[in-house]
């Protein structure tokens, strides 16, 4: 089995799994019980606490647990549209976020705030000057994601920070799903940066975890209102199994990132250099600085994504259409619309996602199957060259 | 850079007459405590200054634990370099072009011991800036507060180099001012009251009253981990756990509401002059703050104070809670002091204490009770224990989450 579905999951790793039955045995009881067993659990949560925080380089009162990117990424925009209300109804984010982002953002423009959705050029990046364009007096928050899920463009967040500089009132929130453990932990932590989403199952921890950072002095309402727990930002017995296993895997995340990175930059070029050969095929994804070395989005012209992802899986090799989240639907990808990209060819798109593990043997294993199921479609579907333009 | 010593200013110390030699004795000892687990260091405590030479040990990690020694005014690390100016220069070039950012404005101060070397303080301090004016022309010489100045020490064994000097914690060596008794109860005050005691050169011994059942374990655990947060300043601080249940039910039996906390108090302060005079203590120090509590105004105080006649020191009396806490903060004992577990202090505490209880009635009520009695039981039940900086108390499952995360 070749797994290359990893920005839609990964799979938890065995020592973490560990850790979650572990904790689950000799720690399960509530964190805030005040017997020694609450004391216990409460203190595998703050160690959990710490050991993130010391690995993304903050403290420990910047990091809150969640359940997952989606809960992270609309508690931070609508704990912010709900705690600065009265200093501004304007959020700007961009056109190819995450849904969580851009539904959370909708379910606000309901409420009466006015919401700017950036541009993305042909190759799937935000520009900063059109974000300067658009902040206005009473803007309250810039959301914008560290790496698209979709094609894998890193946006600029280093020069949005600097541009931000200027404009102190602003909430600046990073979608980091997709971008911890790719080597971009100095541009994440930017110090105008002021609230990071960071997804356990992203990072093989188990379903259902995840965290965010937020800046010390930088308030947001919180959306889960309750016991009290995370100092009354986030209600809800905490999760400590699931924490602990999470702090484990991004511990092992983080270890020798660099060599992670350069190993998954490995498989994703020796896949780029074989598929972008063929004359049907259309890149998407890059093999410049400015992608993330584990997203592999492109597109057999004529042949629907979801035809592709079902051909490969008869080589028991698992890949998906654009993203997970929309890929049921069946609709075109909502980065690839926002680049403008030739419906007839979005709808090609499919996405090859690595994590650390994957390895160039894979590549060639996956580029073989390649071959077999690009002859067989150019059997059953001919393009005719001649009509179809490269989008890009 | 590998810096080959710590050089160490004394703090007031210097201007105590003819104490200074067992001053200086005192901080020789309690340096080498706090830098027990450096084995490779030699400590040489000279008349004026201290010199740690580190012999190869970390110098940051030296530096991050003479930082909470008491005594000390400020130190350097330095670097020794041979006698031969040639070799000077090198040194300091490498060590500015570290330590110095491009731009900075400094100047040169030399000190000379060793009188018959070539150079004398002027010759040297003209030298070096001879040199750096044309090895380092970004830099700026300014002799009225420079952003840097380098120290040149000439010595018989060697030249000296230094850039950094680094605060020290300030204060008196612990020990010099003799042995006091800090009443610990786990709140924000009292552990901030004994790292002011402390920093004067106070020897403290920890009385802590606790009354199981009313009170837990965690409660107890937390008072010796508040003393373990302390315990960094001296090396290692004794810990006198009091039994205080029996005091506690009598009183709550037969004294009236209004007043339970003097009356209890009262006890307590009888009980820790007990423990002093036993213990050769001179004093008793706490963390009372006036007005901010019931038993903490001045009727109150008085009232309870009427008990001893041994100098009650209160280090935080005239501090605003919010300063208290800054230091609370500074000295990492805050987060454990607002750990909720309930103390002795706060179970059998009455709905309405009175805030100007008499001491007269005070006591009246106390002729109600078996004083002597209650105090020898509870002098009899105490658990002296000593604690040391590394020693947990809280965190017991510390090896396996470290293991499992």
């Amino acid at each position: 089995m070749i797994y290359f579905d990893n920005s839609a999951t990964t799979k938890a790793l065995p020592e973490v799994l560990d850790t979650y039955r572990k904790v689950s045995e000799d720690f399960f009881a509530n964190p805030s019980s005040l017997h020694a067993l609450g004391g216990k659990a409460d203190e595998m949560l703050q160690s959990a606490r710490h050991q993130i925080a010391d690995l993304i380089a903050a403290k420990p009162s910047e990091i809150f647990f969640t359940s997952g990117g989606t809960e992270g990424d609309n508690w931070i925009i609508k704990g912010t549209a709900m705690a600065k209300r009265q200093f501004g109804k304007h959020l700007i984010t961009t056109s190819i976020e995450h849904p969580a982002v851009i539904n959370s953002m909708k379910q606000l423009e309901k409420l009466g705030f006015d919401v700017t959705y950036l541009p993305v050029d042909s190759r799937g990046f935000i520009h900063v000057e059109d974000l300067k364009a658009a902040i206005r007096k009473d803007t309250i928050l810039v959301s914008v994601m560290g790496v698209n899920n979709e094609i894998g463009s890193k946006q600029p967040i280093a020069e949005i920070g600097d541009l931000l500089e200027a404009y102190p009132n602003i909430h600046f929130h990073v979608d980091a799903v997709q971008a911890i453990g790719k080597g971009l932990m100095k541009a994440l932590r930017h110090p105008r940066v002021d609230f990071i989403t960071f997804s356990g199952h992203k990072f093989h921890a188990p379903r259902g975890t995840g965290f965010i950072y937020a800046k010390e002095g930088r308030l947001i309402d919180p959306l889960l209102t309750g016991g009290g727990q995370e100092h009354d930002w986030r209600s809800g017995t905490e999760n400590t199994p699931a924490i602990a296993a999470m702090a484990k895997a991004l511990r092992l995340l983080l270890s020798d990132e660099d060599k992670k990175v350069a190993q998954q930059q490995a498989v994703r070029e020796r896949i780029y250099q074989h598929v972008s050969q063929f004359d049907n095929v259309t890149m998407f994804s890059q093999l410049s600085d400015d992608f993330a070395p584990h997203v592999l989005c492109f597109a057999i012209e004529g042949v629907r994504g979801e035809t592709t992802v079902h051909a490969f899986e008869t080589h028991d090799i698992y890949i998906s259409t654009t993203s997970a989240c929309s890929s049921k639907k069946g609709t075109e990808s909502s980065t690839l619309a926002a680049m403008h990209v030739r419906q007839s060819i979005a709808t090609s798109a499919i996405r090859v996602s690595l994590d650390e593990h994957n390895t160039v043997a894979e590549a060639d294993a996956f580029n073989a199957a390649f071959d077999a199921i690009y002859a067989d479609f150019q059997k059953l579907n001919p393009v005719n060259r001649k009509e179809t333009v490269r989008a890009i | 850079m590998q810096y080959s010593e710590i050089m160490v200013r004394y703090g007031e110390l210097s201007t105590k007459g003819k104490n200074r030699q067992s001053f200086i004795g005192r901080l020789n000892g309690n340096v080498a405590k706090a830098l027990h687990e450096f084995p490779g260091l030699t400590i040489r405590p000279k008349r004026d200054r201290l010199h740690i030479e580190l012999n190869g040990e970390d110098a940051d990690a030296v530096m991050a634990r003479l930082s909470q020694v008491f005594g000390i005014q400020s130190f350097s690390p330095s670097l020794a370099v041979e006698k031969d100016m040639t070799k000077v220069h090198e040194q300091v070039l490498a060590l500015m072009n570290e330590t110095v950012p491009e731009g900075s404005s400094y100047k040169v101060n030399t000190r000379r011991s060793d009188h018959e070397f070539e150079l004398d303080t002027n010759a040297m301090n003209l030298d070096v800036g001879d040199f750096l004016s044309d090895a380092r022309p970004d830099l700026v010489v300014k002799m009225k507060d420079p952003d840097f100045i380098l120290r040149v020490e000439v010595r018989r064994e060697a030249i000296f180099l230094s850039t950094t000097t680094i605060k020290g914690a300030g204060g008196l060596p612990v020990g010099t001012a003799g042995k006091a008794m800090l009443m610990l109860s786990g709140g924000i005050d009292s552990p901030v009251a004994g790292y002011y005691a402390l920093k004067r050169g106070v020897e403290i011994e920890m009385v802590h009253f606790f009354s199981p059942p009313y009170t837990s374990d965690n409660a107890l655990a937390k008072a010796k981990e508040l003393t373990a947060k302390l315990a960094p300043y001296v090396g290692g601080i004794k810990f006198i756990q009091v039994p205080f249940t029996e005091v506690q039910e009598e009183v709550k039996a037969k004294v009236p509401e209004g007043y339970l906390m003097t009356v209890q108090r009262r006890m307590m302060l009888r009980l820790t002059e007990a423990i002093a005079q036993q213990r050769d203590g001179l004093a008793i120090f706490n963390g009372e703050s006036v007005g901010q509590v019931a038993s903490q105004t001045l009727e109150s105080m008085a009232a309870i104070n009427d008990v001893t006649t041994m100098p009650i020191i209160r280090p935080v009396a005239t501090m605003d809670k919010n300063e208290i806490i800054a230091v609370a903060e500074d000295i990492d004992t805050y987060d454990l002091s607002i750990m909720p577990f309930e103390d002795c202090c706060t179970i059998f505490a009455p709905p309405a204490p009175k805030t100007r209880p008499k001491t007269d009635r005070a006591r009246y009520y106390e002729t109600k009770i078996d004083v002597d009695g209650l105090m020898a039981r509870a002098l009899e039940g105490i658990k002296i224990t000593e604690i040391k900086a590394s020693d947990q108390f809280m965190n017991q499952a510390t090896d396996l989450i470290a293991e499992l995360l």
